[in-house]
């Protein structure tokens, strides 16, 4: 018996809101960038379910999925290179404190 | 004649080589190059003259050569404007004009600015003023004049204002330049008018009577004028404003605050006949518009008068000068008004005018340069610090006579030859203008001899140190100019330079000839009787027409109406409300444009706050937002 395709949606958008959660009310740059993991692995599980169930015969979902898997690794590098610097430039990866960039 | 081209290229050079390199040179070396590149010119031009004047006449005159001509910028069929050389016999008579008096001041600036700050740069000027107005008269069409015209204004403000740091200067040097510059407006309306009938720029065209204005403007009028008699009368507006004519004269007197040797070279002797040289140019069109030709002569007649009696209460001896070169260029305009044919006995004008203009050139520039070793000498313009200087400047002292002689019109010295020939010939038009030219004859004498003598004799003024005789390489020019004051007189210029071209024998009417002698002699007689000693009959004669002094002395007040004109009615009236409006208005609006977008910005500029999770915060309230409507309203 195959599983429906609202269970797989309902996980997704469990996990993307999640992220939303920890994105907008979490302090600590690290914990930031893993809500953001999450919201993208939410996409990511949409991609598939949709390709799966909806056009079985065609590829594109699992292969858009694969590129936005490797992009995430790369942009999490990136982005803790980032944190990295900031942290040596202010001791301190809170993002209270990295408002410089306005007006 | 190919090497006439050199003429023209090697000021040019000069003004480069100095005005670049010159702060880099010695004053000795600058000096010597420009000079000495004068010196070269000057023969060439004296070898052009040799040539052009030896070679066989074509049908009795002398052919008009082009031997250098490039077509410059071409727009259409007909509007192109070309540079080139022109040959003809007044542009012949003006190069050897130019180049001897140019060359003569390089000469004497050597000695006058000796140790002067900024010596390289004056000789750069003068190098650019030759190049100019070299390039003036060897125009071989309208458009070239137009800008060689423009370039000796240019140059001409240059050395008004050479002495930068005086405000009298400064302020002389934008009169000359504004006052010009509004009769050039005049000139260019009046060559674009000539040659939208015409179709052409070239004064070969334009006077060969292949073209004829009146024809081509028959029947058009304007203002009940005809259209030919305004392109001409604005053509004329443009010489009347660089030959300093009643009423666009008010700058030169003002342009006296330059260098005395500029004043020689530039605002007597050459540039400002350019207005002169500009209606004998297009004097075969002048002659078809005999309206413009009388206008000519009143302006002229009125100018001659106007600055005859100016001159003789000034105290400021350049400014007698002045106004004399005024008065003597309005005799040399007057000349040419009168002039009603191309040949035959009308045509006596326009050789006379040319002659006075040659003869003119030499002994202005000699009392201007001689007047400069005065003030060299005296350290003053004004007539009441000299006084016997004859015993101390015995040089400047005879030189100064012959020229004054000669523009008097005293036998045998220049000036009495052409003077005669004009008034000849304005008696041959109508017996008022030879009495009117006469009387200011008469009085050109007496302020000539009222100068001399005030200079001269008279009272000796305290100096504070003895006055000394000026140097060699002043009074070198001076004796030259002399020398040529003395013999130009005689020079056969009607064989050389006549309206048609033919050569013509000047024969002296005595008749005109002795009357004037006479009412000369008379005049110097007078000015002798009140200012060889020193007494008070020049005080009382003042003071019995006080109010004629009075005018006279402040120039008939032309000054203050052109101040009050200006100022009180154009910029009061005119200007300041369109100020006014440009201010409040115009520029209003951009700033009330400019205001709004500022506050607006500045009320709006706190919601780029820096904080990230405030910005994902907004960015998910509008995504919700647009699902909602997506969702539901759609």
């Amino acid at each position: 018996m195959e599983i429906p395709m609202i269970y797989y949606v309902v996980v997704s958008t469990v996990m993307f809101f999640a992220g939303v959660y920890g994105f907008v009310t979490r302090k600590n740059l690290l914990a930031i960038l893993i809500s953001l993991e999450l919201m993208l692995n939410a996409v990511d599980i949409n991609f598939v379910v949709f390709n799966r169930y909806l056009f079985p015969q065609q590829l594109e979902g699992f292969f858009f999925t694969l590129f936005a898997v490797a992009i995430a690794a790369a942009e999490t590098a990136i982005a803790i290179a980032i944190i990295i610097n900031i942290y040596r430039n202010i001791r301190n990866i809170k993002v209270d404190d990295l408002d410089k960039m306005k007006y | 004649m190919e090497y006439s081209l050199i003429i023209l290229l090697l000021p040019m050079l000069l003004f480069f080589v100095l005005g670049i390199g010159g702060h880099k040179m010695s004053h000795r070396t600058a000096g010597l190059l420009g000079t000495g590149g004068l010196f070269v010119i000057t023969a060439l031009s004296y070898a052009v003259a040799a040539q052009y004047f030896t070679q066989p006449r074509v049908e009795g005159i002398y052919p008009t050569l082009i031997p250098f001509h490039i077509e410059w910028l071409r727009f259409t069929e007909w509007l192109h404007i070309d540079l080139g050389i022109l040959l003809d016999p007044i542009s012949v008579m003006m190069l050897v004009v130019i180049t001897t008096v140019s060359c003569m001041v390089h000469l004497y600036s050597f000695g006058y600015m000796h140790g002067e700050m900024g010596f390289q740069r004056y000789y750069a000027f003068l190098s650019l003023f030759t190049f100019s107005m070299l390039g003036l008269v060897v125009a071989t069409n309208i458009f070239q004049m137009y800008i060689f015209w423009e370039l000796v204004g240019v140059s001409s403000y240059l050395l008004i204002g050479f002495y930068y740091t005086k405000p009298a200067a400064v302020s002389a040097s934008k009169k000359a330049f504004i006052v010009t510059r509004f009769a050039d407006l005049g000139f260019l309306l009046g060559i674009l008018l000539l040659s939208y009938y015409t179709k052409t720029f070239d004064f070969a065209v334009l006077t060969s009577g292949e073209v004829s204005l009146a024809a081509t403007t028959a029947g058009k009028t304007f203002l009940g004028i005809s259209v030919a008699s305004w392109a001409m009368a604005l053509v004329f507006m443009g010489g009347a404003g660089k030959s300093a004519m009643f009423p666009l004269h008010i700058w030169l007197p003002d342009a006296m605050e330059g260098p005395t040797p500029v004043s020689a070279l530039i605002h007597a002797a050459t540039m400002v006949v350019a207005g002169v040289y500009l209606v004998a140019r297009l004097f075969p069109i002048y002659v078809t518009t005999p309206e413009v030709l009388t206008m000519i002569t009143v302006i002229g007649a009125v100018t001659a008068l106007y600055a005859a009696v100016v001159a003789c209460v000034q105290t400021d001896i350049k400014r007698v000068l002045a106004f004399s070169t005024i008065s003597q260029i309005a005799f040399m305009m007057v000349a040419l008004g009168v002039t009603t044919e191309m040949q035959g006995h009308g045509a006596l004008g326009y050789m006379a005018s040319m002659f006075h203009l040659f003869t003119h050139a030499m002994f202005k520039a000699l009392l201007f340069l001689g007047a400069g070793a005065i003030i060299h000498s005296v350290h003053s313009n004004e007539m009441s610090a000299m006084g016997g200087l004859r015993k101390y400047m015995p040089f400047t002292h005879i030189t100064f006579l012959i020229a004054c002689l000669a523009i008097s019109g005293i036998p045998p010295f220049s000036g009495f030859f052409s003077k005669d020939e004009i008034l000849a010939a304005a008696f041959e038009k109508s017996a008022f203008w030879g009495i009117w030219l006469s009387l200011v004859a008469g009085l050109t004498a007496f302020y000539m001899f009222r100068l001399y003598y005030n200079i001269f004799w008279g009272e000796e003024a305290h100096h504070e140190h003895t006055p000394h005789e000026a140097p060699k390489t002043m009074t070198i020019p001076l004796m030259f100019l002399a020398a040529v004051t003395c013999v130009a007189g005689f020079i056969p210029f009607g064989h050389f330079v006549t309206a048609g071209g033919y050569s013509y024998d000047i024969h002296l009417d005595w008749t005109v000839a002795s009357v004037s002698i006479v009412i000369a002699l008379a005049a110097i007689v007078l000015a002798t009787w009140l200012y060889m000693r020193p007494n008070d009959k020049p005080a009382r004669m003042a003071d019995s027409m006080r109010r004629l002094h009075t005018w006279a002395y402040h120039r008939f007040y032309l000054d203050e109406v052109y101040m009050f004109v200006t100022h009180k009615i154009i910029f009061r009236r005119i200007c300041e409300p369109i100020a006014w409006f440009d201010r409040h208005v115009v520029d209003a609006t951009m700033n009330l444009m400019a205001a709004l977008t500022q506050s607006a910005s500045y009320r709006i500029r706190t919601l780029q706050s820096g904080r990230l999770q405030a910005y994902a915060t907004v960015f998910l309230l509008g995504a919700l937002f647009i699902a909602f409507v997506l969702l539901c309203v759609w």
